[in-house]
C-alpha cells in the first residue's frame, strides 16, 4: 500500500489555495522543513512568515494577521502548538473566536527516535475541551488535504493534527470529507473500532485479522474529533453493542475518553481503549514505538476479543 | 481636541472608572487611572475611528494588552458613543458586555480579547504585519503595562515587531511602576525599558504620561517614523487623580466602596 506522511498534504493544499487566494498566509517557528511549509514559502515567499522560535508569538501573530482579514495557518509540532502556547490558543484565538488555522506536525509516537519531549501524546486533550476550536485528526494524506482546504473554508479557529512518518493511503482524492461526520471504513456487525489518524490504517489491518476468526468488525475513522459525529458512535453502540477506540495518544482525554462520553451518557455498551497507556513516550524508530506501545493491529485485535467477551 | 478639552475629557474619563468600578464592586482602579491620559489623547485626538461603525475597515487599532484596565478603555469607547454612558454601570455583570476583562466577542470596539498578560503585543504586532502586506496605512496602538514586560511573550513580540520593521506600530508603556506585589524593581526587574526596547530594534521616546503636550507629541513622532515600530515608555502615577489610590499597589486590583467613591468624585470634580 502507497504511505505519505500527513504534512504533506497539509502543504499541498496550502500551495494549491495560495495560488488562488491571496489572503492565505503560512506562519512557520523554525521548523518549516521539518513540518513541510517550506513547500508554501518557495511558492509564495511575500505570505510566509518565519518567526522563529517562539510559538507563543506564532500564534499571537497569526492572531493579529486573522484580524486583518488573513486566513493565517500557524506551523509547528504539535506539542508546541498545543502546549507550549496553549494558553494564546485558549484565551487569544479560541475566546476570540479568530480566523486561525493551526497545523500541528510531528504529532504522536510516530515521531520516533526525537524520544518524549516531541511526541505529542496529549494535544486531543488540550484541543478538545476548548470552546469554538474545531479539531481535525486525518488518518492519511488526502484526508490531511482535505481537512486543510476546509479549515480555510470554515470560520473560526482549527487545529489540525500532523503527522511526521508516511502512512497508508486509505482514502481517494474523491472521499467525501465533512467536518463533524465520521467516515465509515468498513461495515460489521459484532464489534466497532472507532479510530483516527495512523490507528485507522492499523484497524482495518486488525478487522481483516478478526475476519479470519468469523468476527465482524466495523471500522469508523473519527477524522474530526471536534465536532464529533455522535450519530455515527450512537448507531455503532447499538448495532455492534461493543466498541473499541484506537488512538496514537494518552488514553485520558483523547479519542476514547471522547467515544465514551457519548456511549455512557447515550446506550452504554462495553469498551476498550486502545492508546499510549499514561506514561511518556520514548526513542525508537516509528514502527518499533508503535509496537512497543501496543498500538498495532494485533492489540487491537486483543482489546476486540476483551469486550466481545464483556458484551457477553 | 486641544488640551484644555482633553483635560476635561480626562477627568470625565477618570469619574467614569471610579462610577463604574464602585458599581461594580471589584475590578482594577490603579491602572486604569495611570494610563487615563495616554488613553484619553489616543482615543480623542490620534485614532482614525468610526464609533458608528466601529468595524470600519479603514480604523486605527487598539489593542488593551493589559486587560485588566478594561474600565479605561470601556469608558472612553462610552464617551466617543460606542455604547450609551448608562451601560458602563453594568460592568462584570452577569449578561453585560463589559466583561472583566475586554472581550472582542462581547462588545465592538474590543479588537481581540485580553486579560492574560504579554499576549496583546504580538497581536497588534500581527495586526500590524497584516496592514503592510496590504500596503494599508492602518496604524496600530498596544498598550502594556510595565510589571506586564516581565512576560516572555512580550520580548518575543518586540523582538518580531523590530525584525519586520513595523513603523505602522506603536507600543505604549503605562510605567506606573507599580504591580500587584509592590515596586517592580523589587519584584522583578524589568529596568532599563528603554534599552531592551532598543536593543530590539525600537525607537524609544520616554515621556511625562500625564503631560498631554509630551503625550500629543510622542504619538506624533510615532507616526512620522519610517522602518521602526516606536515604543513610548511614559511615566506615571498609580492611581492618578484620586489622592488615596496615588501610587499605592493595594489599589492594583481592589474596588472603592459607596464612602471612598464618593471622596474619590468629589477629589475628581
Amino acid at each position: 500500500m502507497e504511505k505519505k506522511a500527513t504534512r504533506y498534504g497539509y502543504s499541498e493544499a496550502l500551495i494549491e489555495m495560495g495560488a488562488t487566494n491571496k489572503n492565505i498566509v503560512v506562519l512557520d517557528a523554525d521548523l518549516s522543513r521539518s513540518t513541510s511549509s517550506e513547500l508554501f514559502k518557495k511558492k509564495f515567499p511575500e505570505r510566509f512568515f518565519n518567526v522563529g522560535i517562539a510559538e507563543q508569538n506564532l500564534l499571537g501573530l497569526a492572531a493579529g494577521l486573522s484580524l486583518t482579514g488573513k486566513i493565517p495557518f500557524a506551523s509547528t509540532y504539535s506539542i508546541f502548538a498545543s502546549g507550549r502556547a496553549w494558553e494564546q490558543l485558549r484565551t487569544t484565538i479560541c475566546y476570540s473566536n479568530l480566523n486561525v488555522k493551526i497545523g500541528g506536525s510531528h504529532g504522536g509516537i510516530l515521531t520516533g527516535p526525537d524520544g518524549a519531549s516531541h511526541q505529542a501524546l496529549e494535544e486531543f486533550a488540550l484541543t478538545r475541551i476548548l470552546p469554538n476550536l474545531t479539531v481535525f485528526v486525518p488518518c492519511d494524506f488526502f484526508e490531511a488535504k482535505k481537512a486543510t482546504l476546509a479549515a480555510a473554508e470554515m470560520k473560526g479557529p482549527v487545529y489540525i493534527r500532523l503527522g511526521r512518518e508516511p502512512v497508508p493511503v486509505l482514502t481517494t482524492p474523491e472521499t467525501k470529507f465533512i467536518s463533524g461526520e465520521g467516515l465509515l471504513m468498513k461495515e460489521g456487525q459484532d464489534v466497532t473500532i472507532i479510530a483516527c489518524g495512523s490507528l485507522v490504517a492499523e484497524s482495518l489491518q486488525a478487522a481483516l485479522l478478526l475476519e479470519k476468526e468469523n468476527i465482524k468488525a466495523r471500522v469508523i475513522n473519527i477524522h474530526s474529533l471536534k465536532p464529533l459525529d455522535e450519530k455515527i458512535i450512537i448507531q455503532a453502540a447499538r448495532e455492534t453493542k461493543a466498541i473499541v477506540t484506537a488512538e496514537e495518544h494518552q488514553i485520558y482525554g483523547g479519542l476514547g475518553s471522547a467515544v465514551s462520553e457519548v456511549v455512557v451518557k447515550n446506550y452504554p455498551v462495553p469498551l476498550e481503549m486502545i492508546g499510549v497507556n499514561d506514561t511518556f513516550g520514548t526513542s525508537g524508530a516509528p514502527e518499533e514505538l508503535m509496537r512497543f506501545f501496543h498500538l498495532k493491529d494485533i492489540d487491537i485485535v486483543a482489546a476486540a476479543k476483551k469486550v466481545l467477551a464483556r458484551k457477553g | 481636541m486641544e488640551i484644555a478639552q482633553l483635560k476635561d475629557q480626562a477627568k470625565k474619563i477618570r469619574q467614569d472608572i471610579i462610577k463604574m468600578l464602585g458599581a461594580a464592586g471589584s475590578g482594577h482602579p490603579g491602572g486604569s487611572l495611570s494610563a487615563t491620559d495616554l488613553m484619553t489623547a489616543l482615543f480623542f485626538n490620534i485614532l482614525r475611528q468610526q464609533p458608528q461603525a466601529p468595524r470600519w475597515p479603514g480604523r486605527d487599532r487598539f489593542i488593551l494588552s493589559k486587560g485588566h484596565c478594561a474600565p479605561v478603555l470601556y469608558a472612553c469607547l462610552a464617551e466617543l458613543g460606542y455604547f450609551p454612558l448608562e451601560q458602563l454601570l453594568t460592568l462584570r455583570k452577569l449578561g453585560s458586555c463589559l466583561q472583566g476583562h475586554p472581550s472582542c466577542q462581547d462588545l465592538a470596539g474590543v479588537e481581540v480579547s485580553t486579560g492574560s498578560l504579554g499576549m496583546g503585543l504580538s497581536v497588534a504586532t500581527g495586526i500590524a504585519l497584516g496592514a503592510k502586506l496590504d500596503q494599508s496605512d492602518v496604524r496600530v496602538y498596544c498598550l502594556v503595562g510595565d510589571g506586564e514586560l516581565q512576560e516572555g511573550q512580550i520580548w518575543e513580540a518586540a523582538m518580531s515587531a523590530g525584525h519586520y520593521r513595523l513603523d505602522n506600530l506603536c507600543c505604549i508603556v503605562d510605567n506606573n511602576d507599580l504591580q500587584i506585589d509592590g515596586r517592580i524593581k523589587d519584584v522583578m526587574n524589568v529596568y532599563p525599558i528603554v534599552d531592551k526596547f532598543k536593543a530590539f530594534g525600537w525607537q524609544t521616546i520616554e515621556i511625562e504620561g500625564h503631560d498631554f503636550k509630551q503625550i500629543l507629541e510622542a504619538y506624533a513622532t510615532a507616526a512620522k517614523t519610517k522602518e521602526k515600530p516606536t515604543a513610548i515608555i511614559a511615566r506615571t502615577v498609580k492611581g492618578k487623580g484620586v489622592s488615596f489610590m496615588e501610587d499605592r499597589e493595594e489599589w492594583h486590583g481592589k474596588a472603592p466602596n459607596k464612602e471612598l467613591t464618593a471622596q474619590a468624585l468629589k477629589e475628581l470634580e
